[in-house]
């Protein structure tokens, strides 16, 4: 029963750094549409960015997560103006776009401050383990699920009960009937992005002192943010939490079974029979045509 | 005047005969002015630079310039200078041997350096062999290859294990989880370790692979709390081994109880995690930084002088260190028309020397080398502190966990 608890427990807190590297994709593919392959890279920019504030400005993970933030979706904001929006964000081409400007970030990073995996330092008050249901785990984990259900709730705050989200969902049903409005698509859009890429660039800082940081580090985070996002429904943001946790629990609880490389065929197996027989997702309810 | 055809036959066997004796050596000729020309002698070097392994392979790159550096600084060798070529590999296997192809045929170098994965030797393997070349491979690695164009300098399971099961079982218990990333290296290592415990009469609770890269442990610490091993055993690689760590360590695990013990974790990877998380865990290796020799001094000084100060020395750098001088031994023996690939490996056959380590010297029945197993505890300043050193320098075995087997000067010999 215990290990039943602590799996249930574990799978909790896989989920929540899922639902915490998949959240911006959410906004980003989800919302605007846009199949951004540049989200892992954002992840990394922001891993990157707690090791440049720790190292050079001596500030610690959690003093600098604003900055952070900010910095990345600045990034976020740049590449919107410059690179997408200048394509329409017309699907197909943004997949390449964002890929190419994935790679050219990757390269960037690792001709200016080398190739080497790079040290996050675990905040000092937070690197203990404390007991959950008599469970020890992580204080570290706790406090990152605390943070993924907060960025979650903020998020839905500021899509469902601010005027910025109500403006961009109007642009999203219909992006000349809201311009004739008088909404401009083009900034909303600008701004949605950058805030998608922070939350992209948040997760990456998050994260990065229980795994580690290297230019190349956004491979696997950006498969997974797609897995969570499809499998949860596009344009669903509750289906984007609920489908984390699933895929947390499935995947450590298959891992605790078997191992970890049998978790992940299993899964992805998974998702690929049910994207076959749901091709909208889980919890999409109205599809529109 | 009519040619009959007995002359004719004659005529044409004779023009035949000479093209077979005459043309070779012509060729042989040409071949030793390229090995040698205008006082340079080139060699590969063929380490990635870009992609995953780049995070190691970078610092194999350097390790191995600084050597031909100093080397040339010094007068090269009997006056040729030693001209390095570099070749980015990208960590893709197809690359590697790409890129081997173009050093061996294509620049024509006498000897490449380089690899640190195992799938990127295999996969450069067949360019070497086929064109008769050389490959020095620096890289602790499973064993069980017997090439007759590779030089092997990094330590084989025996020389990295032999030292250390017993001791871990003595000093912690019997009870073994072992732990690997999802490839041949660790399940080799394994193996070994299986029937070293075997003998011992320990036991193994789960043994268990990891995809590479993977970085999400919290169901593998769930399941060393479960079985409560005595010895973690990891051959976990790359950045994997920076997330086992750090996550063991927020679990709240202890390593004065249920340590770790790693055959792959170096200075390199407790950089990356940060000394609290490498703190009080086991490594087996025949160097570390902090090991005390004039040699290594030598050594870690030149590597921080050229590369910077804030870098670090391991056991896979250490021997693209020496391997590039063991190869200049080499060539000093040969005169240069004598230059060529299978002549450098003649040569270089019992050829020794002090390495930062101790004495090594590369064993002529397999090419792989004399090495001296050390055990360290890794320490929260980031380095390791040398707790056991073997007595006696130890012969590599790359058979050693296939008794019928072993790798002999002819190549690979079966006993019945």
């Amino acid at each position: 029963m215990d290990q039943f608890i602590e799996q249930i427990v574990t799978g909790l807190s896989i989920g929540s750094i899922l639902l915490l590297v998949a959240l911006g994709l959410s906004i980003i593919y989800g919302s605007m549409g846009i199949i951004n392959l540049a989200h892992g890279e954002f992840v990394m920019l922001g891993a990157y960015a707690a090791w440049v504030f720790h190292t050079y400005l001596g500030l610690g993970l959690l003093a600098s997560l604003l900055p952070i933030f900010l910095v990345v979706a600045t990034f976020g904001w740049v590449i919107e103006r410059y690179v997408l929006s200048l394509l329409n964000n017309r699907p197909l081409d943004t997949i390449l776009a964002t890929w190419g400007v994935g790679i050219m970030l990757q390269q960037a990073v690792r001709l200016m401050v080398g190739s080497e995996l790079r040290y996050v330092q675990l905040p000092p008050a937070l690197s203990d383990s404390m007991d959950v249901f008599g469970i020890p785990i992580s204080s570290y984990r706790v406090f990152l699920f605390v943070v993924s259900i907060t960025l979650f709730g903020a998020t839905w705050v500021l899509m469902n009960r601010t005027t910025v989200g109500m403006k961009l969902r109007a642009i999203i049903q219909d992006r000349s009937v809201a311009a004739s409005f008088g909404i401009n698509a083009k900034r909303v859009y600008a701004l949605t992005f950058a805030y998608g890429a922070g939350l992209a660039g948040l997760a990456g800082a998050l994260v990065s002192p229980l795994k580690s940081v290297s230019p190349d580090m956004g491979t696997g985070y950006v498969v997974d943010a797609f897995m969570v996002v499809v499998l949860g429904g596009v344009q669903s943001l509750a289906g984007t939490v609920a489908s984390a946790f699933i895929l947390g629990e499935l995947s450590g609880g298959i891992a605790f079974l078997q191992n970890d490389t049998v978790a992940k065929a299993i899964v992805l197996l998974a998702i690929v029979v049910l994207i076959r027989f749901r091709p909208e997702g889980l919890f999409t309810a109205r599809v529109r045509a | 005047m009519s040619i009959s055809r007995r002359t004719l036959l004659r005529n044409t066997a004779a023009l035949g005969a000479f093209a077979g004796a005459g043309l070779p050596h012509i060729w042989i000729k040409n071949a030793d002015l390229a090995y040698a020309a205008g006082g340079e002698i080139k060699v590969g070097v063929l380490f990635s630079l870009t992609g995953t392994t780049a995070i190691i392979e970078e610092s194999l790159n350097k390790a191995t310039l600084l050597a031909i550096e100093e080397i040339n600084a010094a007068g090269g060798i009997k006056g040729s200078k030693i001209v390095p070529i570099v070749e980015d590999p990208a960590s893709d296997p197809a690359t590697f041997s790409e890129k081997a192809r173009k050093l061996v045929v294509g620049d024509k170098c006498v000897s490449v350096f380089g690899s640190y994965t195992s799938a990127s030797r295999k996969a450069v393997l067949p360019v070497f062999e086929r064109q008769n070349n050389l490959y020095w491979y620096p890289t602790l690695y499973e064993g069980r290859e017997c090439s007759k164009n590779v030089i092997y300098t990094g330590a084989v399971p025996n020389q990295q294990q032999d030292e250390f099961v017993p001791w871990l079982v003595k000093k912690f218990g019997k009870k073994f989880y072992l732990i690997g990333s999802n490839y041949i290296y660790p399940k080799e290592e394994n193996n070994y370790c299986k029937k070293l415990l075997e003998k011992l009469g320990g036991e193994v609770v789960a043994e268990e692979y990891v995809p590479l890269g993977h970085s999400e442990f919290s169901s593998v610490i769930n399941k060393i709390r479960a079985t409560q091993p005595n010895v973690i055993f990891s051959t976990v690689v790359g950045d994997s081994v920076v997330a086992l760590h750090r996550q063991y360590k927020a679990a709240g695990l202890d390593p004065e109880k249920m340590p770790m013990a790693s055959l792959t974790t170096s200075e390199n990877e407790v950089a990356a995690m940060g000394g609290e998380a490498a703190a009080g865990h086991f490594t087996s290796a025949p160097y570390f930084m902090v090991h005390k020799s004039p040699e290594n001094e030598k050594f870690v000084e030149a590597y921080k002088k050229r590369w910077g100060a804030d870098k670090v020395t391991h056991f896979v750098s250490e021997a693209c260190y020496f391997q590039t001088y063991l190869f200049k031994q080499a060539v000093e023996k040969l005169a240069t028309s004598d230059l060529t690939p299978p002549n450098i490996r003649d040569a270089v056959k019992g050829e020794g020397m002090i390495a930062p380590q101790g004495k090594v010297q590369i064993e002529p029945d397999n090419l792989h080398t004399w090495l001296w197993p050390k055990i360290a505890q890794a320490k929260s300043n980031g380095q390791f502190e040398i707790l056991v050193e073997a007595k006696d320098w130890l012969k590599p075995v790359p058979y050693a966990a296939y008794p019928g087997q072993s790798c002999t000067e002819k190549g690979l010999v079966e006993k019945s």
